[in-house]
């Protein structure tokens, strides 16, 4: 088994450590969004598509070139717009006005300082 | 390694922590557009650091970058067009086709790797091997099996279970087939048995999906979402390239975790789920309306009444209101009991809706604020306290039978349902559910059937508070 394998597998173990940890706080109420900008998020695949479009010559490299590419982008642009189309569709309040007054000048400085204060 | 080739992988690490990052701010509604923009910015980095390492390399000839861009630019226009016109209740759909091009890529970079290092006069070596078949069948069953599940979605291919004699027999003997040609391609390393095995593998993807059920396709997307991240990954083993095996590993962890939670709350095992090829369609059995015992009718007029003097009503949507698309009407009419005073909020399954999380999607587009949508641990303690729980289009979920050993659904999690002061449940039929099983809730004296098509009665539910209690 060569080195370089074994980083691979070390960095994939951890990585799935990592993503179950971050990805089991993601409340169910946005598991579709999650879905999608993990569809985004897999596009990165496209990467090995130029790579192969960058080191072949022949036609059928070139073709498959061509055929991993537009699938990969379609991920990588799709998955983003619409996780981020859901997203916006999701509000604490319809069409809330603007201005809720808070009590006292240091409140708006604070909560402008954390914007996601609120959702404590 | 070169000072050039370390800075680049240095950058691809930088890009997979944009990833990490951005799934981290998912954790609230708040923060996730962010989190959102954040994974979008690791995207861009790669890629842009891959077009310098490309353009550094110089190897690439004018067919290679009109290849690449033209491709991008195709697939970007797709993406993008549908992204922007796909309707929120055809979003099953659309994932499960980003599933399919996505494990469709990986085993396009395995093939062509392969066919690459065998056309070259030294071998293989046999840990390339092993991850390349790996991506090429992971990849390859998620292609297949995804196309098919986005067909079953879209009522383009029977969601009921397509089943016929023989059917487990022909999916062992592919899978045999599929890991025999494999081992071969290790012991000889050759292209004809690759082809068998990226052949045997997209069948076993149509096998697989066609005899599951249109109501397991929660657990089937996210299952195939798992594959296609683990597939991303293998394509990074492939090439080496960190980015892929990190990004991959993400989104292999969301897709078994997702797996995991669907297969729980419909109380069936994953394995279960793949092998077992039962389960129903969309449409539930037909019976008369009213057939059953001790079963109490209600009109719209008394059913507004309840709603509208109760002081918290708690609305259950299930998978029947998001086959009926009614969740603009049923937002409709929470605005206007809430515009009355009354505390309106709604339970949601998860297995509501038609992959994990979609109800959620679906009220939020009728303009339901979120902070009202509550997960069903969250809200099953507030049931005893509600006045009426309104139950759309949700059958099994409610079903107290499921507290009770013995039963077809004996400890899958429910909702509270019956703890209500009072249930009105709006359905067409005294239809059994999913599990094929007498839902108990119906007979409860407690509750009022409501037997009517949910986007039907929704309106007519509207008009009479309006009209009654104006």
């Amino acid at each position: 088994m060569s080195t370089a394998l074994l980083t691979d597998l070390t960095i994939f173990v951890l990585s799935l450590w990592v993503g179950f940890e971050v990805i089991s706080k993601v409340p169910a109420t946005l598991h579709t969004p999650l879905m999608s900008a993990a569809n985004s998020i897999h596009g990165i695949v496209l990467v090995g598509a130029m790579l192969i479009a960058a080191t072949t010559n022949s036609w059928i490299g070139y073709v498959i070139a061509f055929v991993a590419a537009v699938f990969a982008s379609a991920n990588v642009v799709g998955g983003y717009v619409v996780t981020g189309r859901m997203l916006k569709m999701f509000r604490r309040r319809p069409a809330a006005p603007a201005v809720t007054a808070p009590a006292a000048p240091a409140a708006t400085a604070t909560a402008a300082l954390s914007r996601d204060g609120q959702s404590a | 390694m070169s000072g050039f080739s370390f800075a680049t992988q240095l950058i691809y690490v930088l890009a997979a922590s944009c990833f990490v990052l951005g799934l981290h701010l998912m954790n609230t509604p708040a923060t996730a557009r962010r989190g959102n923009q954040f994974s979008t910015a690791g995207m861009v980095i790669a890629i842009a650091t891959t077009l310098a390492l490309v353009a550094h390399a110089g190897v690439i000839s004018s067919t290679g970058w009109i290849v690449m861009l033209v491709g991008a630019l195709i697939g970007g226009g797709i993406g993008l067009y549908s992204a922007r016109t796909v309707q929120m209740t055809a979003m099953p759909q659309l994932v499960s086709m980003f599933n399919a091009v996505g494990g469709g890529a990986a085993a396009l970079v395995a093939i062509h790797d392969y066919i690459r290092v065998a056309g070259a006069v030294h071998g293989v070596a046999e840990s390339t091997t092993v991850t390349t078949l790996l991506d090429v069948i992971i990849g390859s069953v998620t292609f297949s099996g995804s196309i098919i599940a986005a067909g079953k979605l879209q009522g383009v291919i029977t969601s009921a279970p397509v089943t016929f004699p023989g059917s487990r027999v022909v999916n062992l003997l592919l899978g045999a087939i599929g890991l025999g040609a494999a081992g071969y391609v290790i012991a000889t390393p050759g292209l004809p048995a690759l082809w068998i095995v990226i052949v045997a593998a997209l069948a076993f993807g149509v096998t697989m999906v066609m005899p599951i059920g249109g109501a397991d396709m929660p657990v089937v997307i996210s299952l195939l979402n798992a594959f296609t991240g683990t597939a991303v990954a293998m394509a990074g083993f492939v090439i080496g390239n960190w980015a892929l095996i990190i990004a991959g590993a993400l989104v292999g962890a969301s897709g078994g975790i997702l797996t995991k939670l669907m297969a729980d709350a419909m109380n069936r095992s994953i394995g279960n789920i793949i092998v077992g090829g039962f389960g129903t369609g969309d449409t539930a059995v037909a019976a008369l309306p009213g057939a059953g015992a001790g079963v109490t009718a209600i009109a719209a007029d008394d059913a507004a009444i309840q709603l509208a003097y109760a002081q918290k009503v708690i609305i259950v949507p299930g998978y029947g209101l998001a086959a009926a698309q009614a969740q603009h009407e049923v937002a409709e009419l929470a605005d206007l009991l809430e515009s009355r005073g009354v505390d309106v909020t709604y339970a949601i399954h998860p297995v509501a809706g038609r992959m994990p999380g979609h109800m959620n999607v679906l009220l939020a587009e009728a303009n339901v604020p979120y902070p009202q949508l509550k997960e069903m641990d969250e809200i099953n303690p507030d049931f005893a306290r509600t006045d009426v729980a309104l139950v759309i289009g949700a059958n099994d979920v409610t079903n107290p039978a499921a507290r009770r050993p013995g039963t077809a659904i004996s400890g899958m999690p429910i909702l509270d349902v019956d703890q209500a002061k009072s249930i009105i449940v709006v359905k067409r039929s005294m239809g059994h559910g999913y599990a094929g099983i007498d839902n108990e809730l119906y007979t409860n004296p407690k509750t009022s059937m409501y037997f009517a098509d949910a986007k039907t009665a929704l309106a007519d539910l509207t008009s009479a508070v309006k009209t009654l209690v104006g």
